[in-house]
């Protein structure tokens, strides 16, 4: 595993979610796992959302989910998205535990398995889910 | 235990103040307030106020206490989204029961249509979301309710004309109180052909940007016969971000509600108004089935049955909640106290309803992240 950038950039609130963004930046999607009580968990925090510990660990995950919300946006919060629309977003639970905001490629639905893929818009990597083939 | 009055309240009209700043509009809902209440600038020893996201100032309050003239011996503002108005009748309840405070002005307001542009406002409020994972998606706050109506509507059979229902029930009652944002009716037809925003939700399903200020007064003292008493009061925080959300049948409405029903010494069936949170269609369909006001997938039948009009079994938001009354941010969230402040004190003039004694206030903030229930009761 490539080491993640020590230093948060410009925007971010906190240095804690670095291996996350360098990994979508590679193309490998991270998540927190619990060393104590084997829990994974979404977003990154400094405790474990199940047993409050602190020993976490970044692991690779494998890319495959679930779609648990899905919605798509006509309305664009910013003339850099007004690009994209209509784009999907969707909540997506990993077959880890973990569950993320990331774009979906349409046609898809609640419950529909999905395979991770990435791509940059307007410099910001980001992940977007396509639909596992049968 | 000492008891909490809200003695006095006071609004602007909601809509568009052309021209007029955050600091303007809550001097007026301030006047209104203190006149209500019979006080004056010299007897409101506490001042809490909210946030306005047109004066990002570091001090509100104590800006506004040196523009409107007060001196008090405890001041700040506070932060929480759309429960900030009801975590500050929380807190003002605190202090003047612990002896802290005799009177204490709450206040609230903000140009938020005029004071800035659409987009700017919409990514203002986008940073609720999560600034690593959620918001560079190109999200937005219609966005991350739209995720949460796709799953609560998969979970509980909810439809898309189940939402509309609340939109033509809050445009119904905001047609008849004055100073309302949106006061022309609206049919069914009207919310489901409303241009898409974020699938299931449509323009209509959304509450407007507006101007506007509310402030209400808490006393340690009953002030004549407009006493109305803060019997109880619950919280309840379980995330801050959709991504940390676990399911979306427990957000914390319930928590927080039944801790402040417990707190009151109430059951739910004694409450007979209710004001809920509705920054959207969905937002006002959860919270109501979460704390218990509906069955899972059945609070659109509760509209339909007439029960939350005016003249039904439990009328909600007579003044036409956030959906059509308007949302101007903090005091957005506070005008639902404030009606059922008017409407225990049959002061509701023609929206009044037949025998309210115990109101349940609710209200969320940011992703159903932050949950403040008040249970609001008529002294007698």
């Amino acid at each position: 595993m490539l080491s993640p950038s020590p230093s948060p950039s410009q925007n971010q609130v906190s240095a804690l979610a670095s291996p996350f963004i360098a990994g979508v930046a590679q193309g490998i999607l991270r998540y927190q796992f619990c060393l104590d009580c084997g829990a994974s968990q979404s977003l990154a925090r400094y405790a474990c959302h199940q047993c409050r510990s602190s020993r976490l660990e970044w692991r690779d995950a494998r890319g495959l989910g679930t779609v648990f919300a899905l919605t798509e946006i006509t309305r664009a919060p910013s003339d850099s998205f007004r690009a994209l629309v209509p784009y999907t977003l969707l909540l997506v639970t990993l077959d880890e535990g973990a569950r993320l905001m990331a774009h979906g490629r349409a046609p898809l639905k609640i419950g529909d398995r999905v395979v991770a893929r990435f791509f940059v818009h307007d410099d910001q990597p980001l992940i977007i889910f396509h639909a596992l083939a049968e | 235990m000492n008891s909490a009055y809200i003695v006095g309240v006071g609004n602007t009209a909601f809509g568009r103040h052309e021209g007029r700043g955050a600091l303007d509009l809550m001097a007026e809902a301030a006047s209104l307030a203190l006149q209500e209440a019979d006080l004056d600038q010299q007897q409101i020893d506490g001042l809490l106020c909210g946030y306005a996201t047109t004066l990002p100032h570091l001090m509100l309050s104590t800006l506004f206490c040196e523009r409107f003239g007060l001196r008090p011996v405890y001041a700040h503002s506070v932060q929480l989204g759309g429960a900030t108005g009801a975590a500050m009748l929380m807190l003002a309840a605190d202090l003047v029961r612990s002896g802290r405070c005799e009177n204490i002005l709450i206040v609230a307001g903000e140009n938020r249509a005029s004071g800035q542009s659409r987009d700017s406002s919409i990514q203002t409020l986008a940073q609720v979301g999560d600034p690593d994972y959620e918001v560079p998606n190109g999200a937005s706050v219609p966005a991350y309710y739209a995720l949460l109506a796709s799953r609560y509507m998969h979970e509980t059979g909810t439809t898309e004309a189940d939402l509309a229902e609340f939109a033509v029930l809050m445009r119904a009652h905001a047609a008849k109180h004055p100073d309302a944002h949106l006061r022309t009716l609206i049919s069914l037809d009207d919310v489901l052909a409303s241009k898409p925003i974020a699938s299931p939700l449509k323009l209509l399903d959304c509450c407007p940007i507006s101007d506007g200020a509310i402030a209400l007064i808490v006393s340690r003292n009953k002030s004549g016969s407009s006493g109305i008493v803060i019997r109880g009061a619950g919280q309840a925080h379980l995330h801050q971000h959709l991504s940390a959300l676990k399911s979306v049948l427990e957000c914390g409405a319930g928590l927080s509600s039944r801790r402040a029903l417990k707190e009151a010494g109430l059951a739910i069936e004694d409450i007979d108004y209710i004001g809920i949170y509705d920054s959207f269609t969905i937002t006002l369909i959860m919270l109501l089935e979460e704390i218990g006001f509906a069955p899972r997938g059945g609070a659109a039948q509760r509209v339909r049955n007439g029960d939350f009009y005016r003249d039904g079994s439990l009328p909600l938001n007579t003044h036409g909640g956030l959906l059509s009354f308007g949302h101007c941010g903090v005091a957005g969230g506070m005008s639902h106290a404030v009606e059922a402040v008017r409407q225990l004190s049959q002061r509701a003039e023609h929206r009044q309803v037949k025998n309210a004694c115990h109101a349940l206030v609710h209200a969320d903030g940011g992703v159903m992240s932050s949950h403040v229930s008040l249970i609001l009761s008529r002294d007698n």
